[in-house]
């Protein structure tokens, strides 16, 4: 009996199909990324009141009720635009993951406008006590996240545009709407510890 | 166009054989040679740690010695443990788990190679960074050098009141840098072991070895990330004044202590399940029989990654917690225990009756087993937390963890290294030397280590850079620095042993130890493709099925 015979034995094992290595690599990326988060999340409820001096959060902040609709409903968006392109209907898929990116963009403008304001009205920085360090290391580790994800949706659109995405890249399109929606389920995450919680 | 061509063939033909190999391993994203790459590099590292050590164990041999200054004796503690951690420790078993993980699931390479090669220049470069703080961390200031704020840099040493210069921000840089490349390498071992394993190789099938990097890899990608983040925070501290570690602000420094330990404790099973993944796979073949109960192995392992996210505070016990805290996490060390003691008795279970072979992979893991043992108990007593009351930071805690890092993770990869080195290599290691190397680092170790255990109980704290005559520390100090002499030798007959065999070992053949995975049914070295044609494997031992057509494994399964 050969090598060959028993490494390839007459009886073939029965359908083999283990899990596409993008797929798992993603939902690593993600188990890594929720650590990640876990630790500022931590950080800010281990902090809520205990700033020494002002500004506190009950008197500067406001809830982002538009920029959490925006990023909410890019979920769906893009849920939208995956599935347009699983119909290889270009024109649907354009729309929808256009949109998300708008919805996204749309977001994080309103996050550098709050920014904006709480800098320039009340003066909280990074410096200012415990809420102004993390809050802006929360929020901002949660826009880079943002950043991170239009730069994807961006790349993706421009590459569909110029012709070279194409059916077999159905996966892909899945794994940056897995990611985007992570960006979301972070944001509920977020929102709720620094807005409801935390003020 | 033609005068170009001219002008540029003998340029190339000029170029010599090394430069070529050279860009050959700079360029690569083959698993084997980047695998190899981790290895040799955390074996540099190794060497360099190792003589930190040996210069600390030299000013601690006699009472009042002034071989180095206190600072410098601080900067060898922070530098050795970071190392040994860091830069040994994490891409030795990167690299193993790199090298074999394709080759035992019968794969042509990783999931994600150019992310391999990635993550291996991430962690070069991290390490670079490190000692590159010797020459730069003084910066404009002129003060600092290496980090000193030992391994785990607690708060408020790390302050910028604290800390001058830049040495805490090149142990936060280089250690972010390592860390982005330890989780790549992590995410692309999963995605290997999980999609690419070659037709018939179902999960249950998976060799244990497999099964453990998998685990561990996911003990990663929870524990890093943490650290990543407190180091995140550190630096906006000490750039952008944010006042995270800042006591004057109302911050907390204890904070750091439990999100360092959060990695901290996690990390110390990342770096010895992969000795066990070793002995899993050591052990049967010189045994001569399969590994004692495969799923309960598996089960045990999952548990020990489970609990292990759930024992940190157990290194913060002086620190003063409340009772349900202290009771918390004592019970949940000793838990560990449990499912750890199933491995033990696993691994004699499939060494009893067994056919033993002593060969130098088997002696290392039967070390690994004694000493393992004791490491374990001492953590047990040190889980006690008001026996940990009276024995904290103490030389008591150097011994346990260095039982646990040297005595059990540095035996289960050395084990491992004269096991795979012949596939690596395609030579030998020789086995006289490998008998000298494991008798005078086994007599060395516990020389260096028994000893530190009555001077924890003789009061003598960790991180003293020296101590008076009179308080019966002598003798022990003493013997603990002669072994470090034996160690080194030992570590020379290896390292002698390398070399030699790497050039004139006596041939190894596929498969030199009559073992059972898949790695073993290709050449040694391997070529770049592995398998010729990808196997499909009925059973969790495919080298049997192979080498018994007549009575083969898959008929019990």
């Amino acid at each position: 009996m050969t090598k060959a015979d028993v490494l390839n034995p007459p009886v073939e094992p029965a359908e083999w199909s283990p899990p596409s290595r993008g797929v798992v690599a993603v939902i690593c990326l993600i188990v890594t990324e929720t650590a990640l988060f876990m630790i500022f999340i931590v950080a800010y409820l281990f902090y809520i009141g205990k700033s020494l001096s002002g500004p506190y959060p009950s008197e500067v902040l406001t809830t982002p009720v538009i920029a959490t609709i925006c990023l909410l409903s890019s979920s769906l968006t893009i849920v939208l635009a995956e599935r347009a392109f699983e119909r290889a209907n270009a024109g649907g898929f354009r729309l929808w993951w256009t949109g998300t990116i708008f919805l996204g963009a749309v977001f994080l403008a309103l996050t550098a406008v709050e920014w904006w304001e709480l800098i320039a009205g009340p003066r909280l920085t990074i410096n200012s006590n415990l809420f102004g360090t993390t809050f802006y290391s929360l929020v901002g580790l949660h826009a880079s996240h943002v950043i991170v994800g239009l730069t994807l949706l961006t790349l993706a659109l421009i590459l569909f545009l110029r012709g070279h995405v194409r059916a077999e890249h159905a996966e892909r399109i899945k794994l940056i709407s897995w990611y985007w929606h992570f960006v979301d389920v972070a944001w509920v995450a977020v929102f709720t510890v620094v807005y409801v919680i935390g003020r | 166009m033609g005068a170009r061509e001219i002008a540029l063939t003998p340029g190339i033909g000029t170029l010599s054989t090394m430069t070529l190999r050279l860009h050959d391993l700079a360029v690569t994203t083959d698993h084997k040679k980047l695998g190899l790459m981790y290895v040799g590099a955390g074996l540099v590292f190794f060497i360099v740690a190792g003589l930190l050590a040996a210069v600390m164990r030299l000013q601690l041999a006699a009472p009042d010695n002034g071989v180095v200054s206190p600072h410098v004796f601080n900067r060898l503690f922070t530098m050795h443990g970071t190392s040994m951690v860091f830069l040994v420790g994490m891409p030795i078993i990167a690299g193993m788990m790199n090298y074999l993980v394709p080759l035992m699931v019968g794969a042509r390479d990783m999931a994600f190679p150019r992310l391999n090669a990635f993550g291996f220049w991430m962690f070069l470069f991290g390490g670079l960074l490190l000692y590159f703080s010797y020459l730069a961390a003084p910066g404009i200031t002129g003060a600092g050098s290496a980090p000193d704020v030992g391994w785990f840099a607690y708060s408020p040493l790390t302050a910028r009141a604290f800390s001058r210069g830049h040495s805490t921000d090149y142990w936060i840089l280089s250690l972010l840098l390592s860390g982005v490349g330890s989780i790549v390498s992590a995410i692309n071992v999963i995605a290997t072991a999980v999609s690419l394993r070659c037709k018939g190789m179902t999960m249950m099938r998976l060799p244990l070895f497999v099964w453990l990097s998998i685990v561990t890899s996911f003990m990663i990608l929870l524990a890093l990330a943490p650290l990543s983040a407190a180091q995140i925070m550190l630096l906006l501290d000490r750039f952008l004044d944010a006042r995270f570690f800042d006591t004057q602000a109302g911050g907390s420094a204890l904070l750091w202590q439990h999100f360092f330990w959060i990695f901290g404790h996690p990390e110390v099973y990342i770096l010895i399940i992969p000795a066990f993944a070793c002995l899993s796979e050591i052990i049967p073949v010189f045994s001569r029989k399969p590994i004692f109960g495969y799923p309960i192995m598996v089960a045990a392992t999952t548990m020990i990654a489970f609990i292990s996210l759930g024992v940190w505070a157990h290194h913060m016990f002086t620190v003063g917690m409340i009772s349900l805290g202290n009771i918390f996490f004592a019970t949940s060390t000793f838990m560990v225990a449990v499912p750890t003691g199933i491995k033990i008795f696993n691994w004699l279970a499939t060494m009893y009756g067994g056919n033993l072979r002593f060969e130098p992979p088997m002696l290392f893991c039967v070390g690994f087993l004694f000493q393992f043992l004791i490491a374990g108990l001492t953590g047990v007593m040190l889980g006690v937390a008001p026996f940990d009351w009276q024995l904290h930071d103490s030389y008591f805690v150097v011994a346990h963890f260095h039982y646990t890092l040297v005595g059990a993770f540095l035996f289960g990869i050395f084990a491992g290294i004269y096991y795979w080195y012949p596939k690596a290599v395609g030579r030998m290691l020789d086995r006289r030397l490998g008998f000298w190397h494991f008798w005078l680092l086994a007599v060395g170790f516990h020389m260096t280590f028994d000893p530190q255990h009555f001077l924890g109980f003789l009061g003598m704290p960790r991180r003293i850079y020296t101590y008076d005559a009179g308080r019966g520390w002598e003798v022990y100090n003493l013997i603990s620095s002669v072994g470090v002499a034996l160690q080194a030798a030992g570590i020379m007959c290896f390292v002698v042993n390398l070399v030699r065999s790497y050039l004139k070992g006596e041939p190894a053949g596929e498969d030199p130890w009559d073992a059972w995975t898949l790695e073993w049914a290709t050449t040694s070295p391997p070529p770049e493709y592995n398998f010729e044609t990808l196997p499909v494997v009925r059973s969790s031992r495919p080298l049997w099925d192979l080498k018994h057509p007549e009575d083969p494994d898959w008929r019990y399964e």
